[in-house]
Order: C-alpha cells, then sequence, then structure tokens
C-alpha cells in the first residue's frame, strides 16, 4: 500500500492519494492536503463541511453525497462549490482524510 | 396464516413472489404482492424506442401475468409503510398487516429535481426513461434537423448508469445509418470524472465515445437548466449549450418511502449490503433499485439478491442468522451501436474486467470488448427476462456471486496520482 510523507509522520493512502485509515488524519494533514488541492486555507466553513463528513463516515463507513450535504442543512451545494472549487465531494472527502467515495455503479 | 407483503411488482418483486410461492408453506405463509399499477415495462427496452427499433407495446405486458396464481395481487397506490405497526396504509386509509416486508418500490426518474428542467419539458428537453419519454423522444429524433444534440447525466446514481452511454453509442451509429451524422454534434455530459465510475471499463468506455466523435464534458453538476437559452448551468459557472437535450435526470426512490419517513436523501432504504434487511428494521427486507446499495441499479442485481434474499427470509422465519451472502454482483450488455455490444460484470470489490464470460477460454462471450454475441444475448435477453428471469428460475452458468474465472486485470490499470 502507498504511503505518503506529511511532515514527520507516514499515512496510507490509496493510488489518488485518499487516505485508507481515517484514524491516521490530523487536522495538519486536512491543511497540508487542502494546499496540494489548490485550498490555501481552512476556513470554520470547510471545517463545519470537514466534521459533518467524517461523522457521517463514521455512522455510515460512506462519505456523504452532495445531496445529503444540502439536505443537512450543512452546506448549500452553491456554498460547496464556492469552498472546495472543482469537484467538491471527492476534494472535500480527501481533506477530511475519508477513502474515496464510492462512484456509485 | 402469517402473511409476506411485497411492494412492489417490477423485476425484483415478481422474482420474489415466484421464489417465496414455490418455497414457502401455503399453509402457514400468504404472500401479497401489492403494486399501484398493472403495467409491467421491460426497461432495458426502453432504450431501443427513441430509434424506432421497438414501440411501448413492445416492452409492456400486465404485471399479473407474472404473479403466481396463488399469491394475493393488490392494484391500490399505498400512502406509507407503518413499520411500528407492521402495517401498509393505502391511499383509500385501509390497511394491510405483514409479518414480514419486502421493499420493492424501486427508482425512477425525478426532472423536478433541477430548477428550470421541466420548463423544457418534452419540447426541448427529453428523457428516456420512461416509454412517454422515450416514445416522445422518438418522434423528436426524426424531425431534429440538426445541431447540438446533448446526453446528459444529472446526478448520480441513477438506474442502468451505462444506459446514457449505450444511448450515446446507438445515436452515432443511427445517424451514420441515415447520413445525418454531420449535420449533429454529440455532447456527454457527467458529473462523473469519465464515461463510467471504475477505471478500467471508463477507459475502454471513455475511448469509444472519442472513437465515435461524441464529446465529452466531465465533473458537470447542473445548478440549473435555463430552457428559455438553451443551456444547462453548472453550480461551477461552466454552461453548456445545446439543441437538444437528453437527460437522465436525477433518480431517486418512491415517494411512498419518504412519506414513511424510512428513506436517506435518494428515499432510497438503508440496507444492510450483503444481508438484504433493512438497517433499521428486523422484519422489512429490501431487493433492487429501491436500496440504498453501491451496485449497479439493475435488473441482473435484482435478480442475483433474490436467491440470496429467499434463503435470507426462510432463515428469518427459522430464527436462524441471515447468510451475508450479496458480493454486489451485477451483469450488464452494453449496446454498442453496429449490432455490437459490450458484457460486464462485477461486484461491490471487482471492477468490471476483460475476459471470457461465462467460462474462461472459451466464453462464447467476450468481456469489456464489443461483439456481435453480445448483442444477440442482448436481443435474446427479452425473451429470457419475461419467461425466465421474472419466473426467478436460475440463468444457466450464471451464479448469484460473481465468478473470478475468466477475468484478466490489465498490468497498468490504475491511473497514479
Amino acid at each position: 500500500m502507498p504511503q505518503k510523507q506529511f511532515g514527520a509522520t507516514a499515512v496510507n493512502v490509496d493510488d489518488e492519494g485518499f487516505l485508507t485509515d481515517l484514524s491516521q488524519w490530523t487536522r495538519d494533514i486536512a491543511a497540508a492536503v487542502a494546499r496540494d488541492e489548490g485550498i490555501a486555507e481552512l476556513t470554520p466553513a470547510h471545517w463545519k463541511v470537514i466534521e459533518f463528513m467524517q461523522k457521517e463516515f463514521r455512522e455510515s463507513g460512506q462519505a456523504p453525497s452532495i445531496r445529503r450535504l444540502n439536505k443537512s442543512g450543512v452546506v448549500t451545494t452553491k456554498d460547496l462549490y464556492a469552498l472546495f472549487p472543482g469537484g467538491p465531494a471527492k476534494k472535500a472527502a480527501k481533506i477530511a482524510g475519508l477513502k474515496k467515495p464510492e462512484g456509485c455503479v | 396464516m402469517r402473511r409476506i407483503v411485497i411492494l412492489g411488482a417490477g423485476t425484483g418483486g415478481t422474482i420474489m413472489a415466484n421464489l417465496l410461492h414455490r418455497r414457502l408453506d401455503p399453509a402457514a405463509w400468504a404472500v401479497t404482492v401489492v403494486d399501484r399499477d398493472n403495467e409491467h415495462y421491460y426497461q432495458p427496452g426502453l432504450l431501443f424506442i427513441p430509434f424506432g427499433f421497438y414501440t411501448k407495446k413492445d416492452i409492456v405486458k400486465p404485471r399479473s401475468a407474472f404473479i403466481p396464481k396463488t399469491v394475493e395481487f393488490i392494484v391500490s397506490e399505498v400512502d406509507r409503510i407503518s413499520p411500528a405497526a407492521n402495517e401498509i396504509v393505502f391511499k383509500d386509509k385501509s390497511t394491510l398487516g405483514y409479518d414480514i416486508l419486502i421493499v420493492a418500490t424501486g427508482a425512477d426518474i425525478a426532472p423536478a429535481e433541477t430548477p428550470g428542467m421541466l420548463d423544457g419539458w418534452r419540447d426541448t428537453i427529453f428523457d428516456f426513461y420512461t416509454a412517454d419519454g422515450a416514445a416522445a423522444l422518438a418522434e423528436k429524433l426524426k424531425a431534429f434537423p440538426g445541431g447540438r444534440l446533448v446526453i446528459h447525466v444529472n446526478e448520480t446514481p441513477i438506474k442502468c448508469p451505462v444506459a446514457p452511454l449505450e444511448f450515446a453509442f446507438f445515436c452515432d451509429w443511427c445517424l451514420r445509418r441515415h447520413h445525418r451524422r454531420d449535420k449533429i454534434d454529440l455532447v456527454y455530459v457527467t458529473p462523473l470524472d469519465g464515461a463510467f465510475t471504475k477505471p478500467v471499463a471508463s477507459r475502454t468506455l471513455g475511448a469509444f465515445l472519442e472513437e465515435k466523435r461524441v464529446g465529452m464534458v466531465t465533473e458537470f453538476n447542473a445548478e440549473r437548466i435555463d430552457a428559455a437559452a438553451r443551456r444547462i448551468v453548472g453550480y461551477d459557472g461552466r454552461e453548456v449549450p445545446y439543441d437538444l437535450l437528453v437527460t437522465v435526470p436525477t433518480n431517486m426512490g418512491s415517494e411512498m418511502i419518504e412519506r414513511s419517513e424510512m428513506g436517506d436523501e435518494f428515499r432510497y432504504l438503508p440496507t444492510d449490503p450483503k444481508t438484504l434487511r433493512a438497517r433499521k428494521y428486523e422484519n422489512v427486507f429490501a431487493i433492487g433499485d429501491a436500496t440504498d446499495l453501491p451496485t449497479s441499479k439493475a435488473g441482473s442485481v435484482a435478480h442475483f439478491q433474490a436467491e440470496i434474499l429467499a434463503r435470507n427470509i426462510r432463515r428469518a422465519i427459522e430464527g436462524k442468522p441471515l447468510e451475508p451472502a450479496f458480493d454486489g454482483h451485477s451483469n450488464c450488455f452494453v449496446e454498442a451501436g453496429n449490432r455490437k455490444a459490450i458484457l460486464i460484470d462485477f461486484n461491490y470489490d471487482v471492477e468490471p474486467l476483460p475476459g471470457r464470460f461465462p467460462f474462461p477460454v472459451i466464453g462464447p462471450m467476450p468481456l469489456l470488448k464489443p461483439s456481435r454475441i453480445n448483442h444477440l444475448g442482448k436481443l435474446a435477453f427479452r425473451w429470457i427476462y419475461w419467461h425466465v428471469l421474472l419466473r426467478g428460475w436460475p440463468i444457466p452458468f450464471v451464479p448469484s456471486r460473481m465468478k473470478m474465472a475468466g477475468k484478466k486485470r490489465p498490468a497498468i490499470d490504475r491511473k497514479t496520482s
């Protein structure tokens, strides 16, 4: 399994850089992944999304869908795109240390 | 006398009615099937309607014709399930109690979920996931003078995730046959990062789109549709103009599931991925598109689940632990045009891979590669569906759980980050 180095710590990641073990995640790792993804600074609005996604993931084993984030009242889809430009579901999951969202087949 | 109620007489519900009728003691268990209408559509046939290969009457039969005579079939609209009372409440306020409930209420398109989509509905915006939509699109395509035809997937998951790709392949083929291809630009718009969710199949199917000169717009999530200006507007500010939009709207489970407060954000029933029991209710099970499982929403999946679900319902009745046996097995023929089709076979863990099916080496069907025999397989499947699959008989050599034999993983099958 590939590993990725963040400062002094090495964490297990998949081929696309998604953490495979949420227990290895730290806020510093999140900030570093965010910078790699083109987000210079994680604001409280980002953290609200990240923490909700982690809570959902712990309960269901799955990263929540964009629809779920919107419906739960955590963040509107429009704001989610502004916070995590590009592919927000994937990007936010990567920063939150969740495994890559299972695209539904 | 105890009672099993099956809500929905589509693929999953009909197979379950047939299996349970054969396997449960009729003196101890009554089986009741409920649906709001008596029209069973062969849904894989919908794709063929816009191109004039089939009409509506080629793909519809009465649901009652496939329900065993000893199984009660009620045509009535359900208002909600009351899981606390173990009963179904109909729209007319009458109720029906159950000891075991099987939710087989499927998924449907929900165009109203996207602002503006209904403004151009069946004028410049069409679906092919309903018989009426597919028939209306057939008329539209005949008269379409040319321009930009956009094939659009609004949000995942969708039923039969390869159907919009098949639509693109068919479009290219039919337009070429009618010497109209150079008048029409084909564009494929998807929220995914490629043609399909899984890397090996995504590359193969993506290469097909390219070969057939279908433009791709990926990772596109529609915020709204401006029907007057004929453009899809994305959350990220991108816009895709169209002259004719063939969309797969957001798919959702039954509104009845929402009224029952049993569903997730897509109105799907949270279901254990291996036993097929509802996560929150001991005596409720689910099959097919109505579940929230991370596998394809496809008839083949319901068929593979049915055998496992029938066994688990027996075990539940006998007080035994359920078998965690379902592996997410899915199997689809993807029509590629030119009277060829691609066959894919996969499960929760193994993505669609090249190889031979159902037997290694001899096949006779190649996997993930277009061939005439796969196309003939798809055409033959309509007969198999009505006469073998709905009756709950096994399809020879195609077991419920996926087989790895015959599949080959390409040496470089993952993109590196």
